[in-house]
Order: C-alpha cells, then sequence, then structure tokens
C-alpha cells in the first residue's frame, strides 16, 4: 500500500520533529508542555488545512497560488455576511465559506481544464483578482472584532474533549481526505494523473477534470479557513494570510509532496506543516532574532527539499550519473 | 568466441578491399565497465573513408555505449581509439567533435525555437572581430551546408515549422558544420517516411562521395543491405565479426547477432471464421483522414500498413475517442455506439496500447496492482470507493497469467525491469476484458527475442476470441501475423488485401500509390 512505501520518508519526518522538540526543550522547557503543543497544533491548523488542498493539487501536476488569496475573500464575505445578518447560524456560515471558496477554486480549474492555460499563470491571475475583490466588496474597511457577533467568533475557540474547534476540522480533515486519497476512486485518479498524465488518458481518465477537481477541493479547504481564520483572529481586510501561499506550498514540500506530481500523501502534508509550525512557533521563543527565523525557516525548506531529491531518485540512475559524470565534460 | 578473424591480424586484412587503407577511426580492444555490468569486453571497429560501416546487434549488444565512447561523452575502461593509426584520446565531447567524429542521435538534440541556422551553429557559430555571433556569415554558411546536401530551406526558418524529416536533414547539417570526418547515425531512419528514407539514401552516398566515414546503426536489415558497404556485429558487448556486406546473407547477420539460428520468427494460427464485433462506417476528419469504413471479426488480427503519416495512427486514436472524428459511425456487436471519450471506448471494450508504451503506458509511481486496475476501478469499486481485496484479486489473476516475477504486488512499478513493466502494462488492458484489442506498433526498437514474444502472445490473444488490430510498418511483421491487411495512404483506405494477395510488392505498391499511377 502507498502508506507503507511513503513510511519511511514520513517517519524520517516525524524523527526530525521530535528532534526539533528535543532541542527546544534543552532551551526551554515550557515549550513542551501538552498546553502549549496543543496551541502550537492549534496555530498551525489552518496551515495544515491549506496543505492538504495544495498537496492533492501538486500531486495533480498543477499548483495553486490563490489559495491565500481564496481565504481571505471568503473571510471577508462571511465577516460582512455576519455583520449584515448577525442572527444566521454558524452552520449557515460554515455551508457558505466553503461553497464560495469550493466555486473560486472552480474557477481556477475551469480555467486550467477548458482552456489549458498553465496553473501557475492562472493562480497568480486569479489570487490578485480574488484580493482585488476584496477591496471592491469591502471598500478597503476592515471588519473588525466588535462587529462581529459572539457566536460567530466563539466558534472556533469553543473546545471539545479539551481541543478547540480549529483543531479538530484540521483533524477532521487529515483523516476524511486519508480515505480520499486512499479508498476512493477519485483519490486514485489523482495519484495516477499526476504520475503519468499520458498514461492516464489512454487509461480512460480525464485528466483536465481530475486536476478541476483538486482546484475545487483545495479551494473548498481555503474557504473553510477563511472563515476559521477571520473568527479566530476577529478581524477581516484585504491582505490577511498575506504570502501565506508559499508556506502552504513549503509544508508540502517539506512533506513529500513532489513538486513533478504523482508523490505526496495527507499524512506527508500534515508532517511538513507541523514541522514548519514548530519552527515558526518556537524560534521566537528561544530568543532568535526574526532575521535568523526566516533564514533558519527557509534552509529546512531548502534542505528538505534536497533530501526528498535524492531519496526520490532510484539506485540504478545513481549508479551511471557517478559513472558519467567521471568523464570530465 | 566464434570468429574466424582474430585480433593479431593488422586491421584492413580482414576486408580485402581495403587492405590498403588505414581506417579513420578504429577501436581497439575498447573495454567499458558499468557497476555490475561489463558493457564492453575488447571489442574491435574500424570505420573507413568513403564506406559505411553497419554496426548490429540486438538491444544491449553495447551499440550506445560505443557511440558515446567515440564521441567523447564516456571514457573507455581499456583499449585505445586509433585516429588515423594514431592513439587518442577524447577527453570531451568538444575533443571528438574537434577531431572530426559527430553523431545524429537516435533523438535528435535540436532546439525548437531557435532557428535552422542557430541550430547548426550552436556552440561554433562564427564570430565578429567584437567576439560576437556573426549573424550574417552564419546564415551564409548554413544556407550553403543545406545546398549541399540536397535541403533547400530558408535557414532563417524556425525549427519548430519544420516537420520531423527536415529536422533531421537540420541535424546532418549541423555534423556537417564542424568538418566531419566521421558521420555516426544511430538508428537515422526510426521515424522517417519511405520517401524521406530513399533521401537519407542519397544523402548517405553523398558523403561517401565526399569521402567521409559512416557509421550507420539500424535493426533494420534491409537498410543494411541496401546502404552498407560493411558490416560489424556486436552480441553482449563483445565484437562477434566484421566483413564486406557483399559477402553474408541476412541469415548469417541475424545468426551472429542472436547466436541461435532464427528460422520461424512467427507463430502458426489457425484463422477463426469469427462473428463481427465492430463496424467502421464512413469516418471523416477534416485534416487527418477520410471515408475510412472496415469491419473486424473475433479472432481476427487486422494489418493496418501504410507509410509514416498515412493516418493509420490518427484513425485508432479516433477510434478509441482521443480525437473526435467529423463524421461517421462505429458498430459494435451491430448496435451503433457513440465514443466521444477514452473511457467511452473502455467501456465499450475497446483497448489502445499506444506505440510508446513507456510514456504513455505505466504509472511508475504507482504500486503493481494499482497500474493494473487503473482503468478496471469501475468494477473493482463501489460507489466511488475502493475495494482493495477486489482489486489485488484482478491485479493477481492477470499477472499471473503473464508470468509476471515481482515480489509483490505492493511494490511500485518503477522498480521493475523494463519488460515486467511491459507485461503489467498489458495485464492492466486484459484486466478490462476487452473485446477489441489495438496494438499501434507493438514491437517498434525492441529486440529479436522479445518480438517473437510479442507475436506469440497476439496469436493467443487471437486464439481466445479477442480481435486484434495491429498497426505496423513493418512489412515482414504485417504479412506474418495478420489475417487481412488494410493498406492506407494520404488518410484513405487504398485496399484491403487477403489471403494470396498479401504479398510485399502488393503492400508497397498499394502504399506508396504506385499502381495507381501505373493505371492508364
Amino acid at each position: 500500500m502507498i502508506l507503507r512505501w511513503l513510511a519511511l520518508r514520513e517517519t524520517i519526518l516525524f524523527g526530525a520533529i521530535l528532534v526539533l522538540l528535543g532541542v527546544i526543550y534543552t532551551r526551554f522547557p515550557a515549550f513542551v508542555a501538552p498546553n502549549n503543543l496543543i496551541r502550537v497544533f492549534n496555530d498551525t491548523s489552518p496551515l495544515i488545512l491549506l496543505a492538504i488542498g495544495q498537496m492533492i493539487v501538486i500531486l495533480t501536476r498543477c499548483i495553486d497560488l490563490s489559495v491565500a488569496a481564496n481565504l481571505a475573500l471568503t473571510g471577508m464575505v462571511v465577516a460582512m455576511l455576519n455583520v449584515a445578518m448577525p442572527e444566521l447560524p454558524i452552520a449557515v456560515i460554515l455551508l457558505v465559506a466553503v461553497c464560495l471558496g469550493a466555486m473560486l477554486g472552480m474557477v481556477n480549474g475551469i480555467l486550467v481544464w477548458q482552456l489549458q492555460i498553465p496553473p501557475i499563470v492562472v493562480t497568480l491571475g486569479t489570487m490578485t483578482i480574488f484580493r482585488g475583490l476584496i477591496f471592491v466588496i469591502s471598500d478597503g474597511r476592515w471588519v473588525n472584532s466588535h462587529q462581529m457577533s459572539a457566536a460567530f467568533k466563539a466558534f472556533p475557540r469553543s473546545t471539545i474533549l479539551g481541543l478547540p474547534m480549529l483543531s479538530w476540522f484540521a483533524i477532521l480533515a487529515v483523516i476524511l481526505f486519508i480515505v480520499v486519497m486512499n479508498r476512493t476512486t477519485l483519490g486514485r485518479a489523482f495519484y495516477a494523473v499526476g504520475g503519468n498524465p499520458h498514461a492516464a488518458t489512454y487509461t480512460g481518465l480525464n485528466v483536465g477534470r481530475t486536476q478541476f477537481w483538486a482546484f475545487t477541493i483545495s479551494g473548498a479547504l481555503a474557504g473553510l479557513t477563511g472563515y476559521l481564520w477571520v473568527s479566530r483572529f476577529g478581524v477581516a481586510y484585504v491582505d490577511i494570510a498575506g504570502g501565506f501561499e508559499l508556506d502552504v506550498v513549503a509544508a508540502c514540500v517539506i512533506g513529500g509532496v513532489a513538486i513533478v506530481g504523482g508523490v505526496g500523501t495527507v499524512t506527508g502534508a500534515l508532517l511538513g506543516a507541523l514541522f514548519l509550525g514548530v519552527i515558526k512557533n518556537a524560534l521566537p521563543v528561544v530568543n532568535i532574532s526574526p532575521f535568523w527565523q526566516m533564514a533558519i525557516s527557509g534552509a529546512a525548506i531548502i534542505i528538505a527539499v534536497g533530501f526528498n531529491a535524492r531519496s526520490g531518485r532510484d539506485k540504478g540512475r545513481i549508479i551511471l550519473k557517478r559513472a558519467e559524470a567521471v568523464a570530465p565534460t | 568466441m566464434d570468429t574466424p578473424m582474430t585480433a593479431e591480424s593488422p586491421p584492413g586484412v580482414r576486408n580485402p578491399a581495403q587492405a590498403d587503407v588505414t581506417p579513420i577511426l578504429a577501436l581497439d580492444k575498447i573495454s567499458k565497465v558499468f557497476p555490475g555490468v561489463k558493457a564492453l569486453a575488447d571489442v574491435e571497429l574500424r570505420l573507413f573513408p568513403g564506406t559505411v560501416t553497419a554496426l548490429v546487434g540486438e538491444n544491449g549488444a553495447g551499440k550506445s555505449t560505443v557511440v558515446k565512447i567515440l564521441t567523447g561523452i564516456y571514457q573507455p575502461d581499456g583499449g585505445q581509439i586509433l585516429l588515423d593509426g594514431e592513439p587518442v584520446r577524447f577527453a570531451t565531447a568538444q575533443a571528438a567533435a574537434q577531431a572530426g567524429v559527430t553523431a545524429i542521435h537516435q533523438e535528435t538534440v535540436l532546439f525548437d525555437e531557435l532557428s535552422v541556422a542557430e541550430n547548426i551553429f550552436l556552440g561554433h557559430a562564427p564570430r565578429t572581430r567584437f567576439g560576437l555571433i556573426d549573424r550574417r556569415a552564419m546564415y551564409t554558411r548554413a544556407g550553403e551546408i543545406l545546398e549541399s546536401i540536397g535541403a533547400e530551406f530558408d535557414p532563417g526558418l524556425r525549427l519548430r515549422d519544420l516537420g520531423i524529416a527536415k529536422k533531421h536533414l537540420v541535424a546532418i547539417a549541423r555534423a556537417l558544420s564542424v568538418d566531419a570526418r566521421v558521420v555516426i547515425m544511430d538508428e537515422p531512419t526510426a521515424a522517417l517516411s519511405h520517401k524521406e528514407i530513399q533521401e537519407l539514401y542519397e544523402l548517405v552516398e553523398k558523403l561517401k562521395a565526399q569521402g567521409k566515414a559512416i557509421l550507420f546503426i539500424s535493426h533494420k536489415f534491409d537498410e543494411i543491405f541496401r546502404i552498407a558497404d560493411r558490416y560489424t556485429v556486436y552480441r553482449d558487448g563483445q565484437f562477434i565479426g566484421e566483413g564486406a556486406i557483399a559477402d553474408v546473407g541476412e541469415g548469417d547477420l541475424v545468426q551472429m547477432m542472436v547466436g541461435r539460428l532464427v528460422d520461424q520468427i512467427f507463430p502458426k494460427r489457425e484463422r477463426m471464421g469469427g462473428t463481427e464485433i465492430l463496424r467502421v462506417v464512413g469516418y471523416d476528419h477534416p485534416t487527418e483522414f477520410a471515408d475510412i469504413s472496415f469491419t473486424l471479426h473475433r479472432g481476427e488480427i487486422l494489418g493496418f500498413y501504410g507509410l509514416v503519416g498515412a493516418g493509420r495512427s490518427e484513425v485508432m486514436q479516433a477510434l478509441f475517442g482521443i480525437t473526435k472524428p467529423s463524421k461517421g459511425a462505429v458498430r459494435i456487436d451491430d448496435k451503433v455506439r457513440v465514443i466521444r471519450s477514452p473511457a467511452d471506448a473502455v467501456r465499450e471494450g475497446i483497448v489502445y496500447v499506444p506505440e510508446d508504451r513507456g510514456r504513455q503506458g505505466a504509472i511508475t509511481a504507482l504500486p503493481i496492482f494499482q497500474n493494473v486496475t487503473l482503468p478496471s476501478l469501475g468494477r473493482t469499486s463501489r460507489k466511488g470507493f475502493l475495494r482493495l481485496a477486489e482489486e489485488f484479486r484482478l491485479a493477481r489473476d492477470y499477472t499471473s497469467r503473464l508470468d509476471l516475477r515481482a515480489a509483490s504486488l505492493d511494490t511500485e512499478l518503477a522498480t521493475l525491469s523494463g519488460g515486467n513493466q511491459q507485461k503489467v502494462v498489458i495485464a492492466k488492458w486484459l484486466a478490462t476484458k476487452p473485446k477489441v484489442i489495438i496494438l499501434d506498433e507493438p514491437t517498434k526498437g525492441i529486440d529479436i527475442g522479445s518480438k517473437a514474444a510479442v507475436h506469440e502472445f497476439m496469436a493467443e490473444l487471437a486464439a481466445a476470441g479477442l480481435a486484434v488490430i495491429m498497426v505496423s510498418s513493418e512489412i515482414p511483421e504485417i504479412l506474418g501475423m495478420s489475417d487481412r491487411v488494410i493498406v492506407m495512404r494520404e488518410g484513405r483506405i487504398v485496399d484491403t488485401l487477403e489471403g494470396d494477395a498479401m504479398t510485399p510488392e502488393n503492400l508497397v505498391r498499394r502504399a506508396a500509390g504506385i499502381a495507381e499511377e501505373g493505371a492508364p
């Protein structure tokens, strides 16, 4: 099963996270206290949600740079909806967020599928358009905490079994998509289309339509996260989660998702996000300067990708490469 | 070694006609070892001026390794390279090029977005005195070179606007632009049509007349006997023999290549009178083909012959739902069916094994069982949810039928050898329980042993009641395997040959349109 042959890479990443926590423990023991770890997990939950969607998109040889803008636009729409209709139940807000996000994702999907525009161009464009739309609908004004209803703000913070709702969404999404990716024909199609689009076509799979669904899932998760983000921080404005799409892509890459498509797991995306989350939360508390924090995060990404590139190459090819390298060119 | 020639006799003596000529380039007891594999063991090669030497051998004989040693990409581990009788080292590809050794590769390395002249002179363009590229000189010289090989097109054209045959001419022009003395042609005709091959032959004659030594690597015996003066045979990295083409027959060469007697290549089959399974009526496509009608029966192998570009693959792709015909109908089991996508085709029991199985068949990052079940997921899943036990059963069933040896069906396809990957691809299609299987150039570029296995397998499929369509450009294969042969030319069916009418002459005449021109 896929789980088994990827197990090694994921075990290593899991080990790396543990080592990281161990190192932090020597400098700042309180960081690894259970309560704090829950806080770190909760803090990383939006990244986990988006990384799952991004993982599926990258799996199909695409990329979705519009996720953070989608999150911000959906967040603004539900915040304004809440201001206009404070009585609207949270279930309806959630439904609106997921559906709106999915629709924005479908726009990406349609452009990639029907017009065959390269995904990086499509999502670079829609990223800017979504941000622009926030400005249009909000006139550039903020929706602040005091304008939002109490229920709207309380939902992501409410706890079940000691875990905040935000964390539960991340956990449920991980479980849901492990099932989708491993036990449904759609999940299988994502792997097949990314692994070899030509073969997938000749097998009767519709490559474009499969990519469309990947963008739709990515969009739906971004929309969901949009509500959770805005309500958690109690503010919505044009620039929220600015640049967050790069963290999302980085989490996938650290988690062993092959940027060329076809290889990646939900667990990998989860661990990649957690790795980044731990670094981002720990560096400030162990008194590392913000300049070094960014450099360290960046170095972690490159090391992870370098590691994946080496382990991903098949052994016979490595031998031949060396044999070729002997000849000076 | 079972060759009468020994390494002690001086070069040239083996071929009386060349006795007093020193080869331009010779390999003397060259060895090359890769970790775990001895790719070449003390091989010899002699290339004489104005002579075409054919290098013959099965896949894995060491031909590609020799080409890489000759062009400075690999360094030999033993033996020496002799240029005009003097030992030399080609430390880099540039060193080989400066010595006048150039190669035109199987998959020519050219740049689509550059002009013809830029492609010809990439890396050694004429310079002005300021060190910038002298465009005028470059285009003038490119024009001269193209003219010298009878290629009369504008060197200013972008390469992407040229057809494959013209691209080949550009590759040859590039080889000549460095004052080549030795030209290596690695399967130069693989992608060319009949007419283009004739033009290539003329070009080779021109190069010969200019005194160049030509190394010609090919799987096709007819062209070896048509064009080569001498032959050299390798087998499993060893030098088997060499001599003048005039002194050997095809059978001798084949025997040297495979080391065993190949008398019966095609399996014997009983022709079955099965019922009609597929009928194509009046298929039209705006640009690729017109008025295609034919029938196919259970247990039949129907050959499609034609020159490259005759529209055979295009018809198959339309039948499989990849492209859309503008007109026409398909009847399967006498019912009209509409095929809009490959998924429709698979559902209707039509499967298509494309020419490029590596690129278009296997998904190497997925486990074996998932490759096998991919087109059959409709049957092994319920309401979109996979049933892994069903998948395993299906995969085990079909891979064991093909005698696939793998530790576990759970391992990644990438870990299997090429031959075993092919078995997985075939198992994948058989698992869909097809009625019609379309094989596009099923044996192109594979060695003789594997070819026989594929032919055997096709015969078994037909005997089991499947209807097989085989698109092939190899006349012996078409004649040896097919019950009937449909010949296409320029997008149209020109004839259907059966029984005694299935002769090589008939095929070639129909495909080239000679019969029509000869008619009053």
